[in-house]
């Protein structure tokens, strides 16, 4: 550390950051010289919380591990579950499952390209395509009783049908959206300002992508080709046909461009869904009590791939559900790419990982750095050990006037 | 007559009408730009409300801040641009108060908040503020050449270094204006980088660094400095009126005032229209712009005005 | 075509356009239909099978005998997440989602509602 270098945190709180994390970046000036990332602002406690209720319940739990990607994690829960118990779910539910992610998936971009336009000063672009992402909440309240969390999936099947009446609304939306987004498409493309902003900057080499473990569009754009739609494929998308986009720039602007054009790849697979569309029941009756086995399910949420591991053993309550979202493998890869940026950058590069740090807080071990083994906490002791820590800093509960010293770590 | 000063000084067109103004043209770029971006936009007595609510807050100064000068700093900012208001002509060719060489004061006296700007954030010795400040600092030296230029050449062409003389010179030769069109666009640009709006909000990036140097500033200390930034605007739009757009300054005192307000307006919404298609730039990226393009334009239409200054003479 | 300012001429357009926001609240959007707001509890169809509550992921509902036959639900809005669950489980199609959704109160126990014969036989619950 030189002796002009000084610490910004982009600490929990912090305008760039729609969800709290901990970010200390060391800056030599205008320029990063290293950072440090700590998670688990967000914690819930949601896995544990989970083995205390019927798998019922546990749907509407795990859907609400994030606001935005609700039905990648429901979705792929069900499917852990549906597979461990041998359901044979009926094709029209597989189809409503997966014209509701493809719209999410949309809904999710919208979001995205918004909030990447509001972190490099680009208002006006956050505001029309806010505007345009209205199209698809109402197509969505309009479908599944509610804009966000849709509680669409359940045991077996899906809980709602659609109606006749609905597919040429969904058509229409779908068209007055691909207009939009080509739009959108010659903005990102040929704005000046935006491309000197986007272009250069968060540069991650296909090999790094690859070492590092960067999953969905931060990796494709890097050029790396995995898609779990067409790698693994669930629900309905072994039946479709779709392009996997991959881009060559390896950096923000290749993100953004993989993002719009997965949009345009979306609206196609919706038009084939509904022209698709079989007749038939929409669920299957589900037992209560799971019988005893273990699944690994895969899903790719607007983010990257998502991982749910559920274990079951025979009662009504599953015991052990683990969650591994898409954030926790690209933010490991911020680090990598903001060495030797400018801090004006910083929040454009942690946006273009589009993360979602409600998903990515789970159980976390902690490693004791001096012994080096690893040491799961009790309650009783986390409760003790912390209340320590801040005796140890002069802090002391009983005294209301009192003085913070920053940590050395 | 020192009723008359008074009444000019205080209130108009002095402090009141200057402060009521600001809040008008606040009002005005963000309606316009909300109807840009296809939104509502705030009501008439939103940018008053605002005040209101600063001011019935409680100041916090930080404790590892020095004190003196962080109270200062807002108070100055103000009575700068207040001050620099007094030398514009508005509607008439003659200002409040002119004497000769009252140009180069009132550019003198619009440094004096980016100044403000700058020791306030410094002397808040938080992380966020010192690199607000410093980059203040920075974009002053990329817009500040350019802009004393563009408003240089029509000061050239009029032989005169006095606003009241320059638009008196012009109000007779009105042909004269349409040479001077690229030292308007010069001029609106680097006024963006002073009124430190998009693209140029780089010192303020709220995504950034929180809110540069105004992040520990709050209640009435945050008040006056808003009060500044909108007076700023005001005062920066009037003296582009009053060197690029001096016609109509004749016409006696409602019709003049109208016009005035108009052309204020003018510029103000096109702030608002620059404001609205453009991302934020990069520190070094804004640098490079200004020394690449707006400079060398700037000393074209010095020449362009030196030349013709010359041609006129014969 | 690389150029600056791309989005003049959409920007300029939308100053002709209705806006898209509106001045909520002196304004109201209606929500589609079936759409999952407040809940609605007909005492007439319960049979007191407790499905909802065992369904509820919040413990929301909590379904009371007060006589021969007759049930009442006491439905905690601070904690019901409108999912809808309990309307899927009930058999007797018990339970319904109306549209309302603007439930705000100043007083948590304003939100805990109380279904029975007399306060809701057919339309308003009580709050």
């Amino acid at each position: 550390m030189g002796k002009y270098d000084f610490k910004i945190p982009i600490g929990p709180q912090h305008p760039a950051l729609k969800e709290p994390e901990s970010f200390l970046l060391t800056m030599h000036g205008e320029k990063i010289a290293s950072m440090t990332v700590r998670l688990g602002y967000n914690h819930r406690g949601i896995e544990k919380a989970c083995e205390a209720q019927t798998y019922i319940r546990d749907i509407y739990l795990i859907e609400r591990v994030c606001g935005i990607c609700s039905h990648s994690h429901a979705t792929c829960f069900v499917q852990a579950v549906e597979e461990i118990a041998a359901l044979e779910v009926p094709k029209r539910a597989i189809y409503i499952r997966t014209l509701i992610a493809e719209l999410e998936r949309i809904h999710s971009h919208l979001l995205w390209l918004g909030v990447a336009g509001h972190e490099i000063g680009f208002d006006t672009l956050l505001m029309y395509t806010w505007r345009d992402r209205e199209v698809v909440m109402d197509i969505l309240a309009m479908l599944t009783g509610n804009r966000v969390n849709y509680g669409m999936n359940t045991i077996g099947g899906v809980r709602r049908d659609i109606t006749p009446e609905q597919i040429p609304q969904i058509l229409k939306a779908i068209d007055t959206l691909e207009e939009r987004t080509k739009y959108y498409i010659q903005v990102a493309t040929e704005e000046t300002t935006i491309i000197k902003r986007l272009s250069g900057v968060g540069v991650l080499s296909y090999d790094d992508a690859v070492r590092l473990g960067a999953v969905g569009p931060t990796a494709r754009a890097s050029g790396v080709e995995r898609d779990i739609r067409r790698d693994d494929p669930y629900a309905a998308y072994g039946e479709l046909t779709f392009n996997v986009i991959t881009d060559k720039h390896c950096d923000v602007y290749g993100r953004a461009v993989v993002r719009v054009c997965e949009l345009m790849e979306s609206y196609k697979m919706i038009r084939q869904i509904l022209a698709d569309l079989p007749d038939g029941p929409i669920a299957v009756k589900a037992p209560r009590k799971i019988p005893a086995g273990q699944a690994l399910s895969r899903y790719e949420a607007p983010r990257g791939e998502d991982v749910h591991y559920v274990k079951a053993n025979g009662t009504d309550k599953p015991e052990r559900v683990k969650v591994r979202a898409p954030t926790l493998a690209n933010v490991q890869v911020v680090a990598h790419m903001l060495k030797d940026g400018y801090l004006a950058d910083m929040p454009i590069v942690i946006a273009a990982i589009d993360p979602c740090f409600s998903c990515t807080d789970r159980l976390i071990s902690v490693k004791d750095t001096d012994g080096g083994d690893k040491n799961i906490m009790t309650w009783p002791a986390l409760h003790s050990s912390s209340i320590e820590w801040y005796r140890k800093r002069g802090i002391d509960f009983s005294d209301l006037n009192r003085r913070f010293k920053v940590p050395e770590n | 007559m020192m009723a008359n000063v008074f009444f000019n000084v205080l209130i108009f067109p002095g402090f009141l009408f200057i402060v009521v103004f600001g809040m008008a043209a606040e009002y005005v770029d963000r309606k316009f730009c909300a109807k840009l971006q296809n939104r509502i936009g705030p009501p008439w007595y939103q940018p008053f409300a605002d005040l209101v609510k600063l001011v019935a807050k409680e100041d916090i100064i930080p404790e590892e801040a020095d004190a003196g000068i962080f109270k200062l700093m807002p108070v100055m900012a103000v009575t700068a641009s207040i001050t620099a208001f007094l030398y514009i002509p508005l509607w008439q060719t003659q200002a409040l108060f002119s004497f000769y060489g009252d140009l180069i004061v009132v550019i003198y006296l619009l440094t004096i908040p980016t100044l403000a700007l700058f020791l306030g954030g410094w002397y808040s010795r938080g992380v966020f503020s010192r690199i607000g400040a410093t980059r203040t600092m920075t974009q002053f030296f990329a817009y500040e050449i350019p802009l004393f230029l563009a408003i240089l050449a029509p000061a050239m062409l009029a032989d005169s270094w006095s606003l009241s003389e320059i638009t008196v010179f012009y109000s007779r030769h009105l042909w004269l204006l349409l040479l001077n069109s690229a030292g308007f666009a010069i001029a609106l640009v680097a006024l963006l980088g002073k009124l430190e709006r998009v693209p140029f909000d780089i010192p303020e990036a709220e995504t950034e660094i929180v809110a540069g140097t105004l992040t520990e500033y709050s209640g009435r200390l945050l008040a006056f400095f808003r009060i500044a930034i909108d007076i700023e605007l005001v005062v920066g739009s009037s003296l582009l009126a009053a060197v690029f757009l001096p016609f109509g300054l004749n016409l006696g005192f409602t019709l003049g005032f109208v016009l005035y307000l108009v052309k204020v307006l003018f510029i103000v919404a096109l702030i608002s229209l620059l404001r609205t298609i453009f991302a934020r730039l990069r520190i070094d990226q804004m640098i490079n712009f200004c020394w690449k393009y707006v400079a060398p334009v700037a000393f074209l239409q010095l020449i362009v005005d030196l030349v013709v200054k010359g041609i006129i003479k014969q | 075509m690389i150029k600056p300012g791309k989005m003049m001429i959409q920007v300029l357009q939308s100053l002709f356009k209705k806006p898209a926001t509106t001045l909520y609240p002196f304004v109201k959007t209606e929500m589609p239909d079936k759409f999952r707001g407040k809940l609605k509890y007909y005492p007439e169809r319960c049979i007191g099978c407790m499905l909802c509550v065992k369904d509820c992921p919040s413990d929301a509902i909590v379904i009371k005998k007060i006589g021969e036959k007759k049930f009442q639900a006491e439905i905690n809005l601070a904690r019901c997440i409108s999912c809808g669950q309990c309307v899927d489980s009930c058999p007797k199609d018990a339970l319904e989602t109306t549209k309302e959704f603007e439930l705000a109160k100043l007083n948590r126990e304003q939100l805990k509602v109380v279904c029975n014969e007399e306060t809701c036989s057919s339309s308003e619950t009580k709050t």
